[in-house]
């Protein structure tokens, strides 16, 4: 997400950084691509308006002008309104009052709320809580089984909802169910619903009014256009929503509904849905997001990522085999999952500075090339893994055929095993000098 | 004909009866290889063969739903007309300018054709084609007299800026194929599902034998709404496992459709992102292997787009156009607020024609696309 919007004003930047003096017309020029690049990322009407104007008016004055380097101040500038207008700081999930706590989650029809409320009870989980699952959803055919599939899935308990009882009923009796079972967290699906239909408001509403939720969540789509305000406030009118979950941030949409939501409602973004796969939904840093739409890149979203899953003992453990030269195709295998359970790999380096879907360009980062090598490494024996120097002719063969790869795809694997082993050595001999040679050297 | 059956699923949804508790055996996925369109015939959902219309009609009545109960009331003389105007009637009182307001008593100056063109912008028409109907309304000002002058204008020009030609040629002809196979693809949550559903309910009143294939094999629980589907319209499900190859799906249905001599076969996929390489990949296969079983097939390739879906909906467009060959749109959820305004970019540039539009949840909220109707909800 985000990535055109990221080309788009670094091509204005450039501009601008460009020159040694700014002008106000240099800086009306770029402000009129500003206000292109945002109206095109969906980004509402006024928003756009009001976020040039600010913009502008901090650009004219003395800051900018006086400074040396008066187009890097433009940029900084748009970096802090961006950040302002999504908000400070991260808002975490309000979970206050009596156990269970009761989160809600509202939304238009197909935003995502029964996939987004599977997540959010495994990342509930994973912090501790003990998340219980309400399908509230009797309209849609099979959303029930849908939420109770997800909830399986991930061992979630969850409300054996029937279609023909009423939403409020089943809150109602979910909560006691809840209660029972020593779950903190109730997290109740609502079915889809358009902001203008009076009848389905009014039905939140009664549930609101009767659970008393501690939050109530928006879920919306990050494709949505200019219409993603409306919607969005006449659910903050009826409920008044505690904060928004953007959800299809995967996709290629520019996200502009994000800034238009946020700064309409005044209400924070929480989460971000990033994926198909239920542990794709991450908190959400707007300081870091507009350093990812500025291209300045999101480090730390990167290192958190990897602290997630890197096991420390693990990575000790690494070390001391890499500094007794022991490091086998075992220990690489291992480094190969660890990396690929981090999520994609064109999603990780675009977390990196400079790096944007333009520079990725038709590169087209193969994630299968990751399963092969994996594959290769399968197909050996342990005793073939340990000393990969027994490895001849026709055990490769073998190995080839086991993994359902050919010969040379071994024979690369090995190559750039061994070379990297011959880097770790000359690494252990003359410390860091011989690094540079390294990154060329992964076999992936 | 094993009604029976079917009556007892039905009431299985009724508000009043109690819970059925029989495990039907229709429900058991078949058991089959994912990975190769087996030749043997699938097990399935056994539905009517041939229901007549007053018997899904009948279906549909008895459907808990509370929301479909209201709209049924109001929407009894039917017609397109009525029901989008209806849609977007609830949008006319949320919105605090419209073009009428706009002219009262003012002349056209710049200040007006700036918040004509954040009119423009809002209804999703893009950047660049709201302000080159702004420009040309800017050139003509002289002529216009009235706030119906500048609505009639406004529509001249957005049907300018669409594809004429495509224009006459949105009615779909059945001539030729048996059965005719029309593929159903978009992103998440654009309402794949439920057009499919609407579709079939739409051809079955017609007369015909449609036959529904429940592709989605990814998300959870996306069969049961197809299956649900089936059950209303009376149209036949065939089903696989859950995560199962959505192409041997498509091919046993097309391979029933075509023993049974059904008239119409609509697949469902699951939603995925355009910019997932693997998934358009996977569709690219379904195509292929409907091709296989029935040179020619698909007839028809469908992008459902959501009305609510920005700028990104040219970027879906272009994509699945490239990957499977689209032949139409189908515009869902046109009864919101939404005003759907990037098909006219799309038409534009890609001439695809918008087959039909969705402007609510009951089983007969699917119109055919009418450019000028749709513009006159629209302004």
């Amino acid at each position: 997400m985000f990535d055109s919007l990221n080309e788009r004003l670094g091509s204005v930047f450039k501009a601008l950084k460009g020159r040694g003096k700014l002008t106000e017309a240099h800086i009306e020029d770029g402000m009129k691509e500003v206000r292109m690049a945002l109206l095109e990322a969906d980004v509402h009407y006024r928003v756009v308006k009001q976020f040039v104007a600010d913009v502008k008016a901090r650009s004219l004055g003395r800051e900018v002008m006086e400074s040396l380097t008066p187009g890097q101040q433009v940029v900084k500038i748009v970096y802090e309104e961006l950040t302002r207008l999504m908000g400070e700081a991260s808002v975490p999930l309000e979970l206050s009052g009596p156990k269970p706590a009761v989160v809600m989650l509202v939304g238009l029809q197909g935003a995502g709320k029964t996939t987004t409320a599977g997540k959010l009870a495994l990342y509930l989980r994973k912090t501790g809580k003990k998340p219980y699952l309400v399908p509230a959803d009797v309209y849609r055919p099979a959303a029930i089984e849908q939420l109770q599939k997800l909830a399986g899935e991930i061992g979630v308990p969850v409300y054996p909802s029937e279609s023909s009882a009423d939403p409020l009923d089943i809150c109602l009796d979910a909560r006691e169910d809840a209660r029972k079972q020593g779950c903190d967290v109730l997290l109740v699906d609502t079915a889809g619903r358009l902001h203008v239909d009076e009848t389905l408001m009014a039905e939140l509403v009664r549930i609101r009014e009767k659970m008393t939720p501690s939050d109530i969540l928006l879920v919306a789509d990050a494709m949505t256009g200019q219409d993603a305000v409306k919607m969005a406030s006449a659910f903050d009118q009826d409920l008044g929503i505690g904060g928004i979950v953007l959800t299809k941030t995967d996709g290629d949409a520019r996200g502009g509904a994000a800034l238009s939501i946020r700064s309409v409602t005044g209400r924070p973004v929480k989460f971000v849905g990033t994926g198909e796969k239920i542990s794709a939904l991450d908190l959400f840093h707007p300081d870091r997001m507009a350093s990812r739409i500025l291209g300045m890149g999101d480090t730390l979203s990167l290192i958190e990522k990897a602290q997630e899953m890197v096991d420390e003992k693990q990575a000790a453990d690494l070390e001391r085999k890499l500094r007794k030269n022991e490091f086998t195709l075992e220990d690489f295998r291992d480094q190969l999952r660890q990396v690929r359970k981090m999520g994609p790999i064109g999603d990780l380096l675009k977390m990196l500075p400079g790096v944007n879907e333009k520079a990725l360009g038709k590169m087209n980062i193969d994630e299968r090339e990751l399963v092969r090598v994996e594959a290769i490494i399968n197909s050996m024996t342990p005793e073939e893994r340990r000393r990969h120097a027994i490895i001849n002719g026709s055990r490769r063969k073998r190995i080839a055929r086991g993994s359902g790869t050919r010969v040379q795809d071994v024979n690369q694997l090995l190559k750039n095993y061994t070379q990297t082993m011959k880097m770790v050595k000359k690494l252990n001999k003359g410390g860091l000098k011989g690094m540079r040679g390294m990154r060329g050297m992964l076999p992936f | 004909m094993s009604f029976s059956l079917f009556g007892k699923k039905k009431s299985k949804k009724s508000k009043n009866s109690e819970p059925a508790v029989s495990e039907d055996s229709a429900h058991e996925p078949a058991e089959q290889e994912a990975d190769e369109p087996a030749n043997s015939e699938p097990e399935m959902e056994i539905q009517p063969d041939s229901p007549d219309d007053s018997e899904s009609e009948t279906d549909a009545e008895s459907l808990p739903d509370k929301k479909e109960e209201s709209r049924r009331r109001a929407e009894d003389s039917g017609g397109f007309f009525r029901r989008l105007k209806m849609g977007l009637s609830k949008t006319r009182a949320l919105l605090t300018t419209d073009v009428d307001d706009l002219l009262l008593g003012r002349k056209i100056d710049e200040n007006l054709l700036e918040e004509l063109e954040e009119k423009l912008i809002t209804s999703d028409l893009g950047v660049e084609t709201s302000m080159s109907i702004v420009d040309r309304i800017r050139e003509v000002r002289g002529r216009i007299q009235t706030g119906e002058d500048l609505k009639a204008l406004i529509r001249e020009e957005i049907l300018r800026e669409m594809d004429e030609e495509n224009q006459g040629q949105t009615q779909e002809s059945f001539m030729g194929f048996s059965p005719k196979v029309i593929l159903v693809t978009g992103v998440n949550g654009v309402g794949k599902t439920t057009t499919i559903g609407k579709m079939a309910a739409l051809y079955t009143r017609q007369g015909k034998k449609v036959i529904l294939a429940a592709g989605d094999t990814f998300r959870a629980a996306a069969c049961e709404q197809l299956a649900m589907w089936a059950e209303r319209s009376g149209a036949t499900l065939i089903r696989h496992k859950e995560n199962s190859d959505p192409a041997s799906v498509a091919y046993d249905a097309l391979d029933a459709a075509i023993a049974r001599k059904a008239d119409i076969v609509l697949v469902d996929t699951a939603g995925r992102l355009h910019n997932k390489v693997n998934l358009m990949e996977e569709l690219k296969k379904i195509r292929r292997t409907l091709d296989k079983r029935m040179p020619g097939a698909p007839h028809e390739t469908l992008l459902v787009l959501d009305a609510t879906t920005g700028q990104n909906a040219l970027k879906q467009a272009e994509i699945f156009h490239e990957a499977v060959g689209l032949t139409g749109l189908v515009l869902t959820k046109l009864d919101g607020t939404a005003r759907g305004g990037i098909v006219v970019s799309i038409q534009k540039q890609m001439g695809l024609p918008i087959r039909y539009i969705g402007v609510g949840e009951a089983m007969e909220d699917l119109q055919p696309f009418d450019a000028k109707a749709f513009l006159e909800a629209m302004f």
